[in-house]
């Protein structure tokens, strides 16, 4: 489903991501963990193109991206980014739920603006899947200043998915709630790996990272150190660095 | 028909006339011809600067919105002869010969305009229909005077474009010009100038009736008024010489300078004519009568209602022009912030110039350049397009730094959650994050409405017919400055009041999602954050 190789990044001078490969098969979910500042909110951000990787290719749901490194953009690569962001959803860590509009209307305009669906239509998608992620009537109309933060990503959620992405990305999704909310979030991203949806999961959320992705991936300065399933790399990291980073948490 | 030159008419001193006595009510056949040939559309569309214009053409104090004075009778007088009607095209002094000149808004200019050679390079002329010369005027208690060179080193005032101005000049005073000339002789009056040189009409008219001004001093100068007609229109000229001979053979051009006190002996003389005036003055003792009434509160509201009709076509011209601008403001100051905020870099340095340059430099002269100045190039604007573009553009450069400052401060976020939707730029700017930018700039904007409202009373300045304007017509025909002002500013105030009350009313409805969390109903209330570092203590 994801196939990443040699994914390269820099930020001026500075890179940010050192030749990334990995792969992800349909299905799974991924957690990437790592320090702050360890690029892996970069990847993320590379795999929808929302920033634009200097080298490297990517092949996420059967969009196809490839770039040699100081190589121009163009009309075609744009094109095909459009493309790939309308596969793959994607979660923010402080929700960017559009502030002028309410819950409902959130999970209606890109349906309607994007995919050209009737408002009517949109709108039986989005009650669909705002029930999903456990919003009912009552939360339609509220604006997403009067939803909590929890409410808020949940909703965030049933909007990314109302687009029918095959992969659904996550950047710190649960960092910005308060504790007693980050249950109802991973809850959702739960389900959802329970119905096949391929996530990748970048949170410092160490109890979920172990419990529920099937593998891990551990990055430390801009490399992947391991990529490891997430029973084994709890128990018995392979790298040095990993053991370092896990010890303060477990 | 002859149409004698300007210059021979001035040699000799005199217009010679050989029509046969009064005009018959109906036109002859050949003023009809010359009429059908000038005025195609049987309208004599005449200008004149008609505030503060005793005793030419000015709003009648007894009967507004109807105008009086000797040149308004003669011009009506010329129309009557020709067969057609005269129009009033009300314009500032300042723009009479631009206007003409770049022709189409109306067929002569009649206001004390002096014929003089430098002026007849720029406009033909008709025959002259009066000769005076220069009067000056001082506090009654000055000394008596007999040259301009007395007045060097004093303040001197007069009006722009006048012979008098030139007269001032070359005898080495540095004059004070005025617009408006009652506010010269009142100056006067109150010590803020010397004296006053100007043409003998108006002198009489505006100081010898004010006791604490005299007449001062001998003629000075020759003045000769014609009627301004652009140049080449010679098909207008003739058949104003036409009128003019009529007028003058009729003895009817007697008759109405001797009303308006104003048949003296060079006229007799130049039209070989008694020396004696036809009839009594009476529009000057009329004008007098006027001006030396006590005014009280209800008069004033009288004249107000009695202006009604005036002020409230100025109002709704005034209202008018302000939405129109506003709306080109908006939809030009918009497309500038969006090149500003997201376009590539060559149209954001464009944008800038634009915005640079027009809020560095003055709203008028900017308007006056639209008017006039493109005039000159070949793009000849009406008044309305002149003043809606230059008040639309202006406003456009401040508009275009409010929808920046608006744009820049939606968060970046919601730009990013519209395009990880698959939005493109323009989808995410129209759905996103313009409908949230709207929100932040509409009290500015408001400010803004009001701020174009008032400086719309610029557009008078290219001869709207506004609120301003109607303040200038007004004051200056009974000479009420403080209770005119006073009620135009009400008006200016009132117009106001509903756009603020429309914005506040629609900043309430499209603030939904940023009243503070304490207002809203039916919230669930977060716990202080503890921080957004991993929280393993938490159950999974």
């Amino acid at each position: 489903m994801i196939s990443v190789r040699d994914l390269r990044k820099s930020h001026g001078p500075t890179p940010v991501l050192q030749g990334l490969s990995f792969a992800v098969a349909a299905g799974e979910l991924v957690s990437v963990i790592g320090p702050s500042g360890c690029g892996k909110t970069t990847m993320l951000r590379c795999l929808n193109c929302l920033e634009t990787p200097d080298a490297g290719s990517l092949a996420i749901a059967g969009v196809t991206l490839e770039r040699a490194p100081g190589a121009a953009l163009n009309a075609d690569f744009e094109a095909r980014a459009h493309d790939l962001r309308q596969r793959v959803g994607m979660v923010f860590q402080n929700f960017n739920l559009f502030a002028h509009k309410t819950a409902l209307e959130n999970v209606m305009l890109a349906q309607v603006v994007v995919q050209g669906r009737p408002p009517a239509a949109a709108r039986e998608t989005a009650v669909k899947f705002l029930a999903k992620v456990g919003l009912g009537d009552e939360f339609h109309e509220r604006y997403p200043s009067q939803l909590s933060g929890g409410q808020q990503q949940r909703a965030a959620i049933a909007r990314a998915l109302a687009l029918n992405p095959q992969v659904m990305l996550y950047d710190e999704p649960t960092s910005a709630l308060d504790p007693e909310m980050i249950d109802e979030v991973l809850a959702v991203m739960r389900q959802l790996d329970a119905e096949g949806m391929t996530q990748i999961v970048v949170t410092h959320e160490m109890r979920f990272a172990r419990d529920a992705s099937d593998f891990v991936l551990y990055m430390e300065k801009g490399e992947i150190v391991e990529n490891t399933p997430a029973a084994e790399i709890f128990q018995n990291p392979r790298d040095e660095r990993t053991r370092r980073f896990l010890k303060r948490f477990l | 028909m002859k149409r004698a030159p300007i210059l021979l008419a001035i040699l000799l001193g005199t217009v010679r006339v050989h029509a046969a006595a009064a005009p018959p009510a109906a036109p002859t056949a050949e003023a009809k011809a010359l009429a059908a040939k000038a005025f195609p559309g049987g309208k004599l569309r005449w200008a004149a600067d008609v505030k503060s214009n005793a005793p030419f053409a000015f709003e009648d104090p007894e009967h507004p919105g109807q105008l009086t004075g000797f040149e308004y009778e003669i011009i009506t007088g010329i129309a009557q002869i020709l067969g057609v009607q005269a129009e009033l095209k009300p314009v500032d002094w300042d723009g009479l010969i631009p206007g003409l000149k770049s022709g189409g808004l109306y067929d002569c200019a009649i206001c004390g305009v002096e014929v003089t050679d430098e002026r007849a390079k720029e406009v033909d002329f008709s025959h002259p229909y009066y000769y005076t010369f220069e009067q000056l005027a001082t506090r009654a208690g000055e000394p008596d005077l007999s040259s301009l060179e007395e007045l060097r080193q004093r303040r001197v005032g007069t009006l722009d474009q006048t012979g008098a101005f030139d007269l001032l000049k070359a005898a080495g005073v540095e004059p004070l010009t005025y617009d408006i000339e009652d506010n010269a002789y009142r100056d006067c009056a109150r010590g803020r100038l010397d004296a006053v040189l100007l043409d003998y009409p108006i002198a009489m008219y505006y100081a010898k009736p004010n006791t604490s001004l005299r007449l001062n001093g001998p003629p000075f100068g020759h003045l000769i008024y014609g009627i301004a007609v652009k140049k080449g229109n010679s098909d207008v000229t003739a058949a104003l010489n036409y009128g003019l001979e009529q007028l003058i053979a009729s003895g009817k051009m007697r008759e109405i300078l001797s009303r308006w006190n104003l048949w003296t002996e060079t006229m007799a003389q130049t039209l070989n004519q008694p020396a004696e005036p036809a009839g009594p003055p009476l529009n000057y003792e009329k004008y007098l009568a006027q001006l030396s009434k006590d005014v009280t509160w209800q008069d004033r509201l009288d004249r107000f209602w009695q202006w009604r009709g005036t002020l409230a076509q100025a109002t709704v011209n005034t209202v008018v022009i302000s939405l129109a601008a506003m709306a080109l403001a908006i939809a030009v100051g918009f497309g500038l912030a969006v090149l500003r905020v997201f376009a590539a870099r060559p149209f954001q340095i464009l944008a800038m110039g634009y915005i640079e340059v027009v809020r560095g430099t003055p709203l008028l002269i900017q308007m006056l350049f639209i008017y006039y100045g493109l005039a000159n190039l070949g793009i000849k604007l009406d008044a309305w397009t002149a003043g809606i573009l230059g008040l639309g553009l202006n406003y456009a450069a401040y508009e275009a730094e409010n929808y920046r400052a608006g744009l820049l401060s939606v968060p970046r976020g919601q730009m990013e959650a519209a395009r990880a939707l698959g939005m493109t730029r323009r989808q995410a700017l129209r759905h996103v994050i313009v409908p949230q930018a709207f929100r932040l700039v509409l009290p500015p904007l408001t400010n803004d409405f009001i701020s174009l409202l008032k400086d719309s009373s610029l557009v008078t300045m290219i001869s709207i017919m506004d609120l301003t304007n109607a303040y200038q017509r007004m004051a200056t025909t009974y000479y009420d400055y403080f209770g005119t002002g006073l009620a135009i500013a009400i008006i200016y105030l009132l117009i106001g009041l509903p756009f603020v009350r429309l914005a506040r009313w629609a900043e309430k409805r499209l603030a939904v999602d940023s009243r503070p969390a304490s207002q809203r109903p039916g919230l669930v209330h977060s716990l202080p954050s503890l921080g957004r570092k991993p929280d393993l203590t938490h159950p999974v």
